[in-house]
């Protein structure tokens, strides 16, 4: 592992996401409309608005990445690009943190915006530290880059790579709690929800919003999403084949 | 001439999607040439060329690069690899691709100028690799080989689609390259360009034609013409013994 590469890489990532303004203004201009959106969806209703929207800002940066990093690690395969690094003195390592390294300053940047809009312009109230959200929503971020990463290996189109989002991202999105709280679920929905890594997310998001704090429960959901994150990552650098057939 | 072998490969076979795609191949490189890798297109070089650079999973047999077996991590700093497709950033310029490869092959700042002038690039170091011509990124490929100053170099189909004085002064500076120690492998699909090469290895359907010299090949067919003496080898094959 090398801090030089794996700088080099971040600051390669990010000047590609230069280059591309769009997109760049996109990451940064959704998540603060939608959470518009939400709040003359809620109209009238606060009480409403704070239970869904606090969550949410923590957890757009998460959906957002997996995207993002699934198509970008989806071209470094197709380019060549990946095979010419692998047959560089570079560990793979070095590849995935310069990844996550960019990704969390986009993530961090998007996030922050998201919050500066849903608490200093829309009055969004959550319970506990809003920086802590920021932090949360940051740490989903990661987790949504490193599933993004590993799901790339299993595409071989860009086509096939954004419908791993509603393949994967949104069942997670349904069973985390967000729409209807997991105890009311039936069992077997549950035992599911509990498999899925968005629901320790929300978990974690909602102990913060809503009680006030993280809590020792919202610790271990800290502790599973930075598993997750791991297993993911290790998971996505086996997928990154120095000899292929 | 008793030169060692940059790469030495025996018994080498290579299967791809079932089928046998490289035959039982041994030969050597010598060290300080440059060695044409020449056949028709779909006769195994891209294969023979990434089993070389360890890229490739073999099936059977040895390749060994500069003493070592291929894709050993050590020769990665020491093995410059350039692709037929230009593997490069399409969105980054020309100058933001080299320094990043720069970075991760731990080669100074200079040697970015020197080989974006090495390819003659220097006017569009500016510019977004992706609005370059074919043979521009092709080049740009070949400057982020170069970046290393790897001793082994090898290049699938370096010179398609560049024109002609261009594909003269490559070879000139592959020749030069050659003549400081440096050991090239450059495979095309054009028989003219055998000629330029110190060594050949002429490759037919997944085998070794021929393993020599363009002077050894010409006098052992006795046909001046390079392509003439590939027929005439192929034809002697075929022929019932």
């Amino acid at each position: 592992m090398s801090p030089r590469i794996a700088g080099a890489t971040a600051w390669r990532v990010l000047a590609q996401l230069r280059r591309d303004p769009r997109t760049i203004a996109l990451l940064l201009v959704v998540p603060p409309l939608l959470i518009t959106l939400l709040r003359y969806v809620f109209a009238g209703d606060e009480a409403g608005f704070d239970r869904v929207a606090g969550p949410l800002v923590g957890i757009f940066p998460f959906t957002t990445m997996f995207i993002v990093t699934s198509i970008a690690m989806l071209r470094e395969r197709t380019s060549g690009t990946l095979e010419r690094l692998l047959t560089m003195p570079m560990a793979k390592l070095d590849l995935l943190a310069g990844y996550a390294l960019a990704f969390a300053l986009v993530a961090a940047a998007q996030a922050s915006l998201t919050a500066a809009v849903a608490f200093g312009l829309l009055d969004l109230d959550v319970a506990g530290s809003t920086a802590l959200v920021v932090a949360l929503a940051v740490a989903n971020a990661i987790l949504g880059m490193a599933l993004g990463l590993f799901v790339s290996a299993f595409a071989t189109t860009e086509f096939q790579a954004v419908q791993f989002m509603p393949a994967l991202v949104l069942p997670q999105l349904l069973l985390c709690g967000l729409f209807v709280p997991r105890e009311d679920m039936s069992a077997g929905l549950e035992a599911a929800s509990n498999a899925l890594p968005l629901t320790y997310a929300f978990d974690a998001l909602q102990r913060v919003t809503v009680g006030g704090a993280l809590g020792g429960r919202g610790a271990l959901d800290v502790a599973v999403i930075a598993g997750v994150t791991l297993l993911a990552l290790a998971l996505g650098a086996a997928t990154l084949r120095r000899r292929t057939g | 001439m008793n030169v060692p072998a940059a790469i030495s490969v025996t018994g080498l076979r290579v299967a791809r999607g079932g089928r046998r795609v490289l035959h039982d191949l041994d030969f050597a490189v010598p060290a300080g040439t440059v060695t044409g890798l020449l056949g028709p297109s779909g006769c195994g070089k891209t294969t023979l060329i990434r089993a070389v650079v360890g890229v490739q999973i073999v099936e059977g047999g040895a390749v060994d690069v500069l003493g070592m077996p291929a894709g050993s991590p050590p020769l990665r700093a020491r093995v410059g690899y350039v692709t037929q497709a230009p593997s490069v950033y399409g969105d980054l310029t020309v100058a933001e691709n080299l320094r990043y490869f720069a970075r991760v092959l731990d080669a100074g700042p200079e040697r970015v100028e020197e080989v974006i002038a090495t390819v003659r690039l220097d006017e569009h170091a500016g510019q977004v690799t992706r609005s370059l011509s074919g043979g521009q990124r092709a080049r740009v490929s070949l400057a982020t080989a170069l970046l290393g100053r790897p001793e082994l170099l090898v290049l699938d189909e370096p010179t398609v689609g560049l024109d002609p004085v261009l594909r003269r002064d490559l070879w000139d500076f592959f020749h030069d390259l050659a003549e400081s120690g440096t050991t090239l492998l450059v495979s095309s699909h054009v028989m003219d360009e055998a000629g330029r090469c110190d060594e050949l290895l002429l490759m037919r359907e997944g085998r070794l034609v021929a393993a020599e010299s363009p002077a050894s090949l010409r006098e052992r067919t006795g046909e001046d013409d390079l392509e003439a003496a590939f027929l005439a080898l192929v034809e002697r094959e075929q022929a019932p013994a």
